[in-house]
């Protein structure tokens, strides 16, 4: 659904970073920040949490792990126990390089599918990007005008060095 | 950010956000040059090669090998270690550098795990086509089947590998992609057309968001902590294959470590030889500098001294063992028939990479470029060392044999390369082959410009720094 939105556009991380913070100093909310490359400290300044893919990417790894066990003591164990040289059928030791290989998988596919969801990346998906110039030099602020003093944030983003500012209706 | 003017730069000339893009997103638009379309003729007829020494193999079977009864792994096994361990420099650089936060790494990553990616493919070709009929492969796998079920062996180091490689191909895969998001959808928002209909397609939609970022963050530091005992555990389990036998000259543990140093050594080689000739063929001098290279020579001087350290220590423990058959396994890799390839393997591994020490060569292009062709070639005899001195003299005196490939292995070995550089030159055209977010990340600190911008602001005299730091190359760099 498109809005509208007040985008400021900044040439540099550091006037960005203290725009982010005065912005939200002067209580009006941001609705996101575009940047070329991950500008360390930004996620902060925005108030957002920290991120729960680690626990995601810990629940995956716990599933690989449980699911290689399982398959090899079913198969080798209970299925189908093979006496050789009369060993044991279940010797332990070698389940390790299978257990590590298939939680690694298990954890990379997992976590990552679930970044890509989270995101709403999907293969052949539009991007909701306020402008196409935030993916090489450009660092863009995108504020809800709705709701805002419109004219007041213009003035707020020219003053903290925003090289450009200008209003939008778009989809983001 | 603050970093010490004393640190090389990575970045060197004039830059900014936009220019980092440019330079690099123009390896993609523009019309490639004269040398890509050479390279990429002659590496397809070197596939043309692949697919016919492989199509001739397939129609008659491996018997058009020069295997016998007694040397049954030869060039196949080989190729296909040398080729999964060249690929374990591009994880090294991209999941073990960033958890080290290594900032020159990022210069190179894109490319080298590219070069991962392409080697891991070539190197299972190798033990699919060695199994006979590859179109039964997946009884590889764990899979219900009509004798019982039946199921895979997961005793066997054999299945180990089966689960490690492709693993590693996935995760490898994985780990790239992630990364390359960003920079295709720089390459999209360029584009018009066709081509941003179609990096648009492959960028999923990325926009660039701090939530984005911080997630992107978040999925590269976990995915390198994955790939780190991943690629560790690859060649290990690689060389278990042999470790886990009664070969001499195979059943030893010093194998794992020996064959991890050996992966990264051989890897970091060809990423050399590879990287040389790109940043000349596509202008990235700029990006990829001196000063990567010479880094990239002190990780191969280090693991290659592992490597030789280990040379000595294998022959020492056989004689120390008091086994026989262990001794003249030894003896025999060095004095044996198969001298030439063990001495051939002595020299490039352990002598070559020595030279390292001089600042000097690890600063010539040239002697770089040569040294990592020795490197290369140094660690295929090892491969070819273990394999072919272990099993051409076994237990059974009447059994010894000798071995030498086939006009068919020949073939499929150079058909490999052309497999390899096929898919590395459509990367080199299709593909940001520098990763354009995480340079422009560390460009503030690491590039020459700004770091003398903050040497001015701080004061400092770039040229009065301790001179033993300063070499005057580094001076020139700031200039």
């Amino acid at each position: 659904m498109s809005k509208h939105y007040i985008i400021g556009v900044f040439g540099d991380e550091e006037p960005l970073l203290e725009a982010v913070k005065e912005v939200r100093a002067s209580g009006t909310r941001i609705h996101e920040v575009y940047t070329p490359f991950p500008v360390h400290g930004l996620d902060e300044l925005l108030g957002y949490k920290r991120s729960r893919l680690p626990k995601a990417a810990f629940l995956f790894g716990c599933l690989g792990f449980t699911l290689a066990i399982t398959m090899q003591t079913w198969m080798l164990g209970i299925d189908w126990p093979m006496n050789i040289g009369g060993k044991p059928a279940l010797a332990w030791p070698d389940f390790v390089p299978v257990s590590f290989e298939l939680t690694v998988l298990i954890t990379a596919l997992g976590m990552v599918g679930t970044y890509l969801v989270a995101c709403d990346f999907i293969p052949g998906n539009e991007a909701k990007m306020p402008d196409l110039r935030v993916t090489s030099d450009k660092f863009c602020m995108a504020i809800e005008r709705d709701g805002t003093n419109a004219a007041a944030v213009t003035a707020l983003l020219n003053k903290l060095g925003a090289e450009e500012v200008h209003e939008k209706e778009l989809e983001l | 950010m603050y970093e010490s003017p004393i640190r090389r730069p990575l970045i060197t000339g004039e830059t900014s956000y936009a220019k980092i893009t440019e330079d690099i997103a123009q390896t993609v638009e523009g019309k490639p040059t004269k040398w890509w379309y050479l390279g990429f003729i002659v590496s397809v007829a070197a596939l043309g090669l692949w697919f016919l020494t492989v199509g001739y193999l397939l129609f008659t079977g491996v018997g058009v090998w020069g295997l016998n009864k007694t040397v049954d792994w030869g060039w196949d096994i080989t190729n296909f270690v040398w080729w999964v361990g060249i690929g374990h420099a591009g994880t090294l650089i991209s999941a073990i550098l960033l958890l080290f936060r290594q900032k020159w790494r990022t210069a190179v990553n894109r490319s080298a795990e590219a070069m991962t990616i392409f080697a891991v493919i070539c190197a299972g070709s190798y033990p699919l086509l060695h199994a006979g009929r590859p179109w039964v492969i997946y009884w590889v796998f764990p899979l219900p089947n009509t004798y019982g079920s039946l199921w895979a062996n997961f005793n066997s180091p054999l299945l180990w590998d089966v689960f490690a490689i492709s693993t590693y191909l996935t995760v490898s895969v994985v780990f790239w992609y992630v990364g390359l998001i960003p920079d295709l959808a720089t390459i999209r928002d360029r584009a018009t057309g066709l081509r941003r209909k179609i990096y648009g397609f492959f960028s999923f939609g990325w926009n660039g968001s701090a939530k984005a970022w911080q997630r992107f963050e978040s999925v590269s530091l976990i995915l390198a902590g994955l790939a780190t005992p991943l690629v560790l555990s690859v060649h290990t389990i690689v060389s278990m294959d042999f470790a886990t036998s009664v070969i001499p000259g195979w059943h030893t543990t010093i194998f794992p470590p020996y064959f991890v140093a050996g992966a990264v050594f051989s890897g970091f080689a060809m990423v050399l030889t590879l990287l040389i000739i790109m940043r000349k063929a596509m202008r990235l001098e700029q990006y990829i500098t001196i000063n990567h290279i010479d880094v990239m020579n002190k990780i191969i001087l280090v693991t290659g001294s592992i490597v030789g350290s280990a040379y000595i220590t294998e022959f020492f423990i056989a004689w120390y063992s008091a086994v026989p058959y262990e001794r003249y396994a030894f003896i025999n890799r060095a004095f044996g028939p198969y001298w030439w390839a063990y001495w051939a393997m002595m020299t490039c591994n352990v002598i070559t990479p020595q030279l390292f020490w001089s600042q000097k060569l690890r600063r010539n292009i040239t002697a770089v470029f040569i040294i990592s062709i020795f490197v290369n070639i140094g660690m295929w005899f090892e491969r070819f060392v273990i394999i072919v001195t272990s099993l051409h003299r076994d237990y059974l005196p009447s059994s010894w044999a000798m071995y030498s490939p086939s006009w068919v292995e020949i073939g499929m070995f150079i058909g490999s390369q052309g497999l390899f550089f096929t898919l590395f030159f459509l990367f080199a055209k299709f593909v940001p082959v520098i990763a354009i977010a995480e340079v422009k990340s560390v460009a503030k600190s690491s590039a020459s410009q700004y770091i003398k911008k903050t040497a001015d602001q701080e004061g400092v005299d770039l040229k009065e720094l301790n001179p033993q730091v300063v070499v005057p190359q580094l001076i020139d760099q700031y200039e």
